[in-house]
């Protein structure tokens, strides 16, 4: 081993004691550096998790409402609203559960929260109940018609354009302006309060088009008639037609 | 978060198109760009000096050592970009500590380290060692222990020794070239790798910026030469810079086929980003990537060094080409690094919009933080040319 | 006063019965030891139990997102923002939402105005729009995530359950994961300067509740579930819908699942 050590250059042996000095000190400081629990659950400080989940809570969530206002609850669980947190309104209300004395909840009361799930958008789902701001009821707050725990509207909307207002702004702009809703699509009654269950009906024969546009009766005269039989091969009128705006 | 506010807000009316909303914040800016700039110039400079000592390059023997104290002034200031940039510099030291393994960022750290201490400073080393020894042999004062210190107090002088320092500088280097490939390439990877941006994702990403980098790390050698001989009064070895404007001219045609190849592999391939890419390149970055880039930094010395090869052109014409040309590249590589960072950055991931980067002056972030940054090589080059001479002249024999 | 402050509560109906509840069952451990508790449940791997009875290595976490339920009404972005304290600026987001209006020409215009936080304005337009919608994004908890890949120090990281979390203390703001991640759902934090994305809301999520977005979500757009159990939500979801991921080809594995995604989101 001295014989080998001999052997190697003075130069070598200098730079070989200085790189086994720089590797201890690397090996000594390491461990003072690295956190103690780094590595144990995977390659990330296992205290991080603790730090995380120890973040206080905001939302309390719908469940804790209920049990000081169970009255609202009830009326809003057999309402439209059924499905909406009461904290999407009223704010996060954790802090509320804690100290409902001092901390109270935001009530919104004019016109301007409403408006930000129920405006007219053209990207809203059809079906979703939408409304003009601008030209319904502009000057009243919202609250005085629609109950927001019970937001049944006072009248049924007519038209249908309530909830399906897409489609009846293009209904307006078309030929078929003057045929009601009601004249294709039967509506059974529960589909006011469950639209997603009961569903209205939709014609299924070319025939149905026909009665007005296959037809030589004079109270159609006016309207474009085509030959049914010939007309749009095995199509259905609606696959290439928009009934709403053809 | 004031200055933030100050900051991004200006920015929402820049943005054509749709982005994300948190890309409005650009977040690798100049001080990203400043960064591999400055580890190109080390890789390219230790290549030059690789071919002297491996390729037994004879002309290029005036430059061997002022490539390597290049290469070793520019690697210190390296880091420091990457420092400044950092959210939390304080903490950067857990890049050693804890690496993630599968991280190029991190995996860099080893590469740089390795590079520094294996390669660089032993091969400087070694093959300082006898001078280093000479000069504190003969000198007084501060010098004296300066040279002693960094000599390790070695003392022998034998042939023997000599001789093992001649081999241990040969192995070095030879170690040395894919180390420093490895320096630079990896700076490549860490973009190349990032799937996210269609930019930046490519597999020929570290070889491009492997060639930019030699091509502006003999570029920049040869700037450094024709500043500094004149400067001490020596005449200037046409030999030697010749050969140094012929590598230069080599590599550049290899670096300018590929960018081209990239570019034609883009446009044939027609990917889903190429339309966002195509408004890019043809609006924003018209004039850092056409014009300075390619025309400017790639063309015009290209075609100048030409001439200068194929006709027989007085020698101080030559000296000015060659000058003026090794500007043109540093700018141009500059503007490299600049479409890259940033470039990547200015289309949105949507690849439905155009951001926008505003550079400030102050702050760490600003340009002149990064200015001081590339003046501080040349700082540093100055004290090393001073402690460590390069000159042929300096050499000691053995007495 | 305190003591009568204390039993206050049992004038409410609901409450009074929880107490009776909790009464009995406590009665029931004493004389039946062993049988009522949560104790006995089979001790798997320990370390990887958070807040009190929760076992990590039980749950798989994953959110599915119906586009056809989503009015862009705002309120999750909001939620979220409250919740886990995030700037009330246009530039940082956990969660967004985005407004496609595609045309009969094919041009598409693709908005988020504050990232849908105050929900969208109404706007008089000649856009002869085929197809429009909203479309909520937020952080994938990709099973391949690029971000844990390329985190130099190893401060964010895969849970057991699937979420991928920041360690903010260990950061060091680099910003690699910013740049890897492909959906944008990454920032930098302006006041910690360290990365900052959804976290699911892990820290509800421990406790047995849902993200903020979800429990805000109005229309129930947004479905949070666990796919290790058979009987959840998230699972239902996939079985009942024709799903889609975000940029499905950089095979990040996402575990945010699309139903009805048009092609145009991008």
């Amino acid at each position: 081993m001295i014989s080998f050590w001999k052997k190697i250059p003075e130069q070598a042996k200098r730079l070989v004691v200085l790189a086994i000095i720089l590797l201890a000190v690397f090996l000594v400081v390491r461990p003072q550096l690295v956190p103690s629990d780094f590595g144990e659950l995977g390659h990330f400080r296992a205290s991080a998790l603790q730090d995380i989940i120890a973040q206080p809570v905001q939302y309390a969530g719908h469940e804790i409402c209920t049990e000081c206002h169970d009255e609202v609850a009830e009326k809003k669980g057999n309402s439209y609203h059924r499905n909406v947190a009461c904290e999407v309104c009223h704010g996060p209300a954790a802090v509320h559960v804690e100290e409902e004395e001092t901390d109270m909840l935001r009530i919104p009361r004019g016109r301007d929260f409403c408006i930000v799930c129920h405006e007219y958008l053209s990207s809203r789902p059809t079906g979703f109940p939408q409304i003009v701001s601008e030209s319904h009821n502009p000057m009243k707050s919202c609250i005085t018609c629609h109950n927001p725990h019970d937001p049944t509207p006072p009248e049924k909307p007519k038209d249908c354009a309530g909830c399906h207002a897409s489609i009846a702004r293009s209904k307006m702009v078309s030929h078929h302006v003057y045929v009601p809703c009601v004249r294709c699509h039967d509506t059974p009654e529960g589909h006011f309060t469950n639209p997603r269950v009961y569903h209205p009906t939709k014609p299924t024969k070319r025939e149905f088009c026909g009665g007005c546009h296959a037809s030589d009766d004079p109270s159609v005269a006016g309207i474009p008639q085509v030959d049914i039989e010939s007309h749009g091969e095995r199509y259905v009128c609606w696959q290439c037609h928009y009934p709403h705006l053809p | 978060m004031e200055e933030i506010i100050q900051h991004l807000t200006p920015l929402l009316k820049e943005v054509s198109g749709y982005i994300f909303p948190n890309e409005i914040e650009l977040h690798w800016g100049l001080l990203i760009v400043l960064y591999p700039y400055l580890t190109g110039l080390v890789a390219g400079a230790f290549i030059l000096a690789s071919l002297v000592k491996v390729f037994n390059v004879k002309e290029l023997q005036p430059t061997y050592r002022m490539s390597l104290l290049t290469a070793l002034a520019f690697l210190i200031v390296a880091p420091l970009p990457l420092l400044g940039h950092l959210g939390h510099p304080e903490k950067s030291f857990e890049i050693f500590l804890t690496p993630n393994t599968s991280s190029a960022m991190a995996m860099f750290g080893f590469v740089y380290a390795w590079y520094l201490m294996a390669v660089l400073l032993l091969e400087i080393w070694f093959d300082y060692r006898k001078d280093l020894i000479m000069w504190s042999r003969k000198e007084k004062g501060l010098m004296k222990w300066i040279h002693k210190i960094l000599s390790l107090f070695s003392s022998d002088t034998s042939e023997k020794a000599l001789h093992f320092d001649k081999k241990s500088v040969k192995v070095i280097t030879i170690i040395g070239i894919p180390s420093a490939f490895l320096l630079h390439g990896y700076v490549g990877f860490i973009f190349g790798s990032v799937k996210a941006n269609p930019f930046w994702s490519s597999v020929l990403m570290p070889i491009v910026f492997l060639f930019s980098a030699i091509v502006s790390g003999i570029a920049l050698v040869l700037l450094i030469y024709m500043i500094v001989t004149p400067m001490r009064r020596k005449p200037i070895d046409m030999m030697c810079l010749n050969k140094l404007a012929s590598y230069l001219f080599y590599v550049m045609i290899i670096d300018f086929s590929l960018e081209t190849l990239d570019f034609i592999h883009r446009v044939y391939e027609s990917e889903e980003s190429i339309h966002i890419i195509s408004e890019l390149v043809s609006g924003k970055l018209f004039v850092s990537l056409v014009v300075i880039q390619v025309l400017i930094g790639m063309l015009i010395p290209l075609g100048s060094i030409a001439a200068a090869k194929l006709f027989k052109l007085p020698d101080e014409l030559k000296k000015l080409i060659y000058f003026v040309a090794a500007i043109l590249v540093q700018m141009g590589i500059f503007s490299t690094r600049w479409n890259v960072v940033i470039g990547g950055q200015l289309f949105s991931k949507s690849f439905r919009g155009l951001t926008t980067y505003k550079m400030t002056f102050f702050g760490l972030e600003g340009f002149l933080f990064s200015f001081i940054l590339l003046i501080m090589p040349i700082v540093i080059l100055y004290i090393l040319f001073k402690i460590l001479p390069p000159w042929d002249e300096a050499r000691q024999p053995v007495s | 006063m305190s003591i009568l402050k204390s039993y206050q509560h049992l004038n409410q109906p609901q409450k009074r019965r929880a107490f009776v509840k909790t009464f009995l069952l406590s009665v029931a451990a004493i004389v039946f030891p062993g049988r009522s508790g949560s104790q006995e449940k089979p001790k798997k791997n320990s370390k990887w139990i958070l807040d009190d009875d929760y076992d990590a290595t039980e749950h798989r976490w994953g959110m599915g997102i119906d586009i056809n339920n989503c009015i862009g009404c705002g309120r999750c972005v909001a939620a979220c923002k409250d919740e886990n304290n995030v700037p009330k600026l246009p530039f940082f987001f956990r969660t967004w939402v985005e407004r496609y209006e595609i045309e009969a020409n094919g041009q598409v215009s693709v908005s988020s105005p504050n990232g849908g936080y105050d929900s969208f304005k109404p706007e008089i337009s000649d856009k002869q729009t085929i197809r429009s919608f909203f479309v909520p994004k937020l952080c994938n908890h990709c099973d391949n995530p690029p971000c844990v890949q390329v985190c130099p120090v190893g401060a964010t990281f895969k849970t057991v359950d699937g979420v991928i979390l920041v360690d903010k203390d260990y950061c060091i703001g680099c910003r690699y994961c910013i740049q890897a991640c492909p959906y944008g759902a990454r920032f930098l934090h302006p006041e910690t300067r360290t990365a900052e994305k959804c976290t699911f809301c892990y820290h509800r999520v421990v406790k047995g509740m849902s993200p903020a977005c979800v429990e805000n979500c109005p229309t129930q757009a947004r479905i949070f579930g666990d796919l290790k159990k058979t009987a959840s939500p998230l699972v239902r979801f996939t079985r009942m819908h024709n799903i889609n991921v975000l940029k499905q080809n950089l095979n990040t594995e996402p575990k945010v699942y699309y139903a009805n995604l048009d092609m145009e989101v991008s």
